[in-house]
C-alpha cells in the first residue's frame, strides 16, 4: 500500500533502531499520547527495537477510555428511550457504564446503530423524521471538527430531530496535568499526530519550555514512532526541550485552520471530567449557546444522572503512566476484553486491551 | 345483482403466513419455487425424508446462515449456505454428497428474492457435486425474522485412509492457505455499510471439494484442515493450537492479502487476521510434502494464490506472528465482534 508500506519498511526500522541504541546513554521514560501509537507499538512489538534503557508509557489518548462514566450512563439512558435512535462510533458500544453497555442496551431492544461519521447519523435523521437521532460525539480534537460540522449542517438544513451527546477532550491540558504531578515520571512526549494535524502545534512550545520536556509530533506507523523516539531521546541526551515535528508529511505548525474554525464555531472550552483521572480545568469542549438546540443533554434533560466510578479500577493511574496494566490485580482475571471492568480494556487503543492482546513473548 | 364466490387468489408476489401453513399455498411454493429448481432422484419422491446410499464412514455437519445483505459482491446467502456446509465436510476429509435445506422465511419476503436465492443454491450445488435431498419451509410473522434464514446439513463420504484432525498435527508441519484472506468479511461490511473503496471487493465464497480431491489424488498426507470463517485466520489457528497442544508460528510477509482488502482494513480499523473468509482452507501437511502440496493447490481453480504461511512448533499452544518487521507478537482469540475504531 502506497504511503503506508514505506513507513513499515524493515530496513528503515532497523536503521532507526540502531541509531536509538547509539544515541541513548541514560534511562528515559517516554509517553506516547495517542492510543493509535500504543496500538502500533504493540502490533509491531516496537519495544523490541529499543534499548532496555528506554521505557514507553502509554498515555491518556484513547478517547473511548477517558469518556466519563456519567456520559456513558447518559448514553444508556438516551438509548433506552423508545423515541431515540442512538448512533455511535463502533468501539463506544462496549464501554461499560454503571449498568451494562450500549451493546446490551441494543440486545434489550434499544435502537443503537454504529456509524462511521456523524454525517451518516444526520442522514438517519432525515430518513426517520418521527424519531429523535442522537449521535455520541466523543473524541479529541481530531473528531471534534466533523462532529461540529454535523451540527452546522443540521442547523443549515433545518433538521430538528438531530442532537449530539458531546464529550470532547483536549490534549494539551492533560499533558500539563501529567507534567505538573509531583510523582511525574514522564521525561518526554510523543505528541498525537492526528490531533496536531487539526490543531497544529503552536500550543506545545510553551509546554516544552515550561516543563523542560522535549516533545516530538509523531505519526502512527512503526517508522514514525521510532523516528519520534529518536527525536526526543536525542534532545534528552543533549539536554534540550523543544517541539520537533516528526510527522511533517501531514502536520503543519498552524494545523488545519478550516477545521479549527468549524470546531470553534460550535464548541467552546470547558472544564471536563476524564474517566479515571478526574476533572481537568479547560480540558474539554461544550456546545455554544447558539447551538444548544442540538445539545442532547439539554434536549432530553439528563441532569438527574450522576455516576461515580469504581475504586477498584486503576485506569487513572495507568492513563497517567503511573502504573502498567499488568500491575492491576484485576488485569486478565476479572477484567478482560470480553468483560471489561474499566474503559482502557475496551478499545483496541486502550492501554490495557493493547497489553492484553499483544503481550510480548 | 350478481353473486359470486371469490376464488382464492393463488398468485402472490410476497410470502404470506399461509405459505407456511402446510396447505395448498405451502405446497405450491415448494413445487413452484423449490422443487422445480432443485429436483433430483432423491428429492423427487417427496417423502418426509430422503433415502440415501452411502459407502464407508460418513461425515455429518450442519450450519445456519443469517447474513445481511442477502446479496453481496461475490455471492449471496444461498451460495454461502451450500459452500459453508460443503467446506465443513471437506475439512473432515470427506467428499460432500447430500445436503438438506431448510428455510425460515419472514412474512413479506418477495418471492422473486426467494427464487433468486434458490437458483443460486442450485447452481452452487451442481458445482459442488452435491444433491439437495430433503428440506423444509417455515414462515414467521413480519418482524420475527430477518427476511430469510437458511439451515443446511450435509453428509459426505470420508475418503478411505483419510484421518484429519488436530491429533494428527506434528511439530514442523507446514500450514498452507489456498489464497488471499479477509475478502468475505470486508465484502459484507462494505456492502452493508455502503462503503466504497475504489474497486469492489468480492466475497471469496466458494466450495472447495476440488482442493481435497487434488491433494488426495497426489497422495499428499494432509493432517488437518480447517476453514477459517467467522473470527478469521487468528481464531481458527488458536483453536487448532489448543486442540493440538502445539505452538503455531505465522509469517506476516507470506500471508496473501489483496491490496484493496488491506486498505479497507486500515480504514476500518480491522485486523485482517480476524476477518471472515468463506472460500479458504488451512491445510496442515508434513514439511517434506509442503512444496508439492502447495503446487497441487496452486494448480486448482480456487488455489492460484496459495501460500505457505506458517508452521507448527514445539512451543506453548499459542499462535505467534512474525511481523513484517521481524518482531514477534501473540495472536490472540478475538473478543466479541471487531468494532470499527474511532480514529
Amino acid at each position: 500500500m502506497k504511503y503506508i508500506d514505506e513507513y513499515r519498511d524493515i530496513n528503515v526500522v532497523t536503521a532507526l533502531s540502531k541509531r536509538i541504541h547509539e544515541v541513548a546513554k541514560h534511562s528515559w521514560n517516554i509517553m506516547e499520547i495517542c492510543g493509535g501509537q500504543t496500538h502500533s507499538i504493540m502490533k509491531y512489538n516496537l519495544t523490541s527495537f529499543l534499548p532496555p534503557k528506554i521505557s514507553l508509557i502509554h498515555g491518556p489518548g484513547c478517547p473511548v477510555c477517558v469518556t466519563p462514566l456519567e456520559k456513558i450512563d447518559k448514553a444508556l439512558a438516551l438509548a433506552s428511550n423508545s423515541r431515540v435512535i442512538f448512533t455511535s462510533f463502533g468501539d463506544m458500544l462496549r464501554v461499560p457504564g454503571s449498568q451494562g453497555d450500549l451493546l446490551k442496551a441494543k440486545a434489550n431492544g434499544a435502537d443503537v446503530r454504529t456509524v462511521y461519521s456523524p454525517l451518516d447519523a444526520l442522514k438517519i435523521a432525515t430518513d426517520n423524521l418521527s424519531k429523535e437521532i442522537v449521535f455520541f460525539a466523543i473524541g479529541f480534537e481530531t473528531t471534534a471538527p466533523v462532529n461540529a460540522l454535523s451540527v452546522i449542517q443540521a442547523q443549515k438544513q433545518n433538521i430538528k430531530n438531530y442532537s449530539v451527546l458531546s464529550s470532547h477532550v483536549l490534549v494539551p491540558p492533560a499533558m500539563e496535568l501529567i507534567l505538573s504531578s509531583p510523582d511525574n515520571r514522564v521525561n518526554a512526549f510523543l505528541a498525537a499526530g492526528h490531533v496536531c494535524t487539526v490543531m497544529g502545534y503552536r500550543q506545545y512550545h510553551s509546554i516544552a519550555a515550561r516543563y523542560k520536556t522535549p516533545i516530538a509530533i509523531t505519526g502512527f506507523e512503526p517508522v514514525d514512532v521510532l523516528q519520534g523516539i529518536l527525536s526526543v531521546v536525542t534532545q534528552l541526551e543533549n539536554n534540550t526541550a523543544l517541539v520537533k515535528n516528526e510527522y511533517a508529511r501531514i502536520v503543519t505548525e498552524e494545523g488545519n485552520e478550516n477545521a479549527q474554525e468549524t470546531l470553534w464555531r460550535v464548541f467552546e472550552t470547558s472544564d471536563q471530567t476524564w474517566r479515571g483521572i478526574g476533572t481537568i480545568p479547560k480540558s474539554g469542549l461544550r456546545i455554544r449557546k447558539e447551538f444548544q438546540a442540538y445539545d442532547a443533554e439539554l434536549k432530553f434533560d439528563l441532569t438527574g444522572i450522576k455516576s461515580t466510578e469504581s475504586a477498584n479500577c486503576i485506569a487513572g493511574q495507568i492513563l497517567q503512566g503511573k502504573l502498567k496494566p499488568y500491575q492491576c490485580n484485576e488485569f486478565g482475571k476479572a477484567c478482560t476484553p470480553e468483560n471489561p471492568k474499566g474503559a482502557p480494556m475496551v478499545s483496541h487503543e486502550g492501554a490495557c486491551s493493547a497489553y492484553f492482546r499483544f503481550q510480548n513473548i | 345483482m350478481e353473486l359470486t364466490c371469490p376464488i382464492p387468489d393463488n398468485h402472490f408476489d410476497k410470502i404470506t403466513i399461509a405459505h407456511g401453513g402446510g396447505g395448498k399455498l405451502s405446497n405450491q411454493l415448494i413445487q413452484d419455487v423449490l422443487v422445480r429448481e432443485l429436483d433430483n432422484r432423491f428429492l423427487h419422491p417427496m417423502h418426509d425424508g430422503a433415502i440415501l446410499q452411502v459407502s464407508g464412514t460418513i461425515a455429518f455437519t450442519t450450519d445456519s446462515y443469517v447474513v445481511q445483505p442477502l446479496f453481496f459482491p461475490g455471492g449471496d446467502i444461498g451460495k454461502l449456505a451450500v459452500c459453508g456446509t460443503v467446506n465443513d465436510l471437506v475439512c473432515c476429509g470427506a467428499m460432500p454428497k447430500y445436503l438438506s435445506l431448510s428455510f425460515i422465511l419472514e412474512e413479506g419476503l418477495e418471492i422473486f428474492v426467494l427464487r433468486k436465492i434458490v437458483s443460486s443454491i442450485r447452481e452452487t450445488a451442481i458445482k459442488a457435486g452435491v444433491y439437495i435431498v430433503t428440506g423444509d419451509t417455515k414462515v414467521v410473522e413480519k418482524g420475527k425474522g430477518d427476511k430469510i434464514f437458511i439451515n443446511t446439513a450435509g453428509i459426505g463420504e470420508i475418503i478411505p485412509g483419510m484421518d484429519i484432525g488436530a491429533h494428527q498435527i506434528q511439530s514442523g508441519d507446514k500450514i498452507i492457505i489456498n489464497g488471499s484472506i479477509a475478502e468475505h468479511g470486508i465484502a459484507i461490511v462494505s456492502s452493508r455499510e455502503g462503503l466504497e473503496f475504489g474497486t469492489t471487493i468480492e466475497s471469496d465464497s466458494a466450495s472447495l471439494q476440488g482442493l481435497l480431491k487434488a491433494l488426495y489424488d497426489a497422495q499428499i498426507p494432509v493432517r488437518m484442515m480447517r476453514d477459517p470463517t467467522r473470527g478469521g485466520l487468528a481464531s481458527s489457528l488458536n483453536e487448532i493450537a489448543v486442540s493440538a497442544q502445539k505452538g503455531i508460528i505465522l509469517y506476516e510477509t507470506e500471508i496473501p492479502i489483496l491490496e484493496e482488502v488491506k486498505g479497507a482494513c486500515e480504514m476500518l480499523g480491522f485486523d485482517p487476521l480476524y476477518v471472515a473468509n468463506e472460500g479458504k482452507i488451512l491445510f496442515f501437511v508434513p514439511q517434506e510434502f509442503s512444496l508439492q502440496a502447495l503446487q497441487v493447490i496452486k494448480d486448482q481453480e480456487f488455489g492460484h494464490n496459495a501460500a505457505i504461511i506458517g508452521e507448527v512448533t514445539t512451543g506453548k499452544p499459542l499462535v505467534t506472528l512474525k511481523t513484517i518487521l521481524g518482531s514477534h507478537r501473540i495472536i490472540d482469540m478475538i473478543s466479541g465482534e471487531q468494532l470499527p475504531r474511532i480514529c
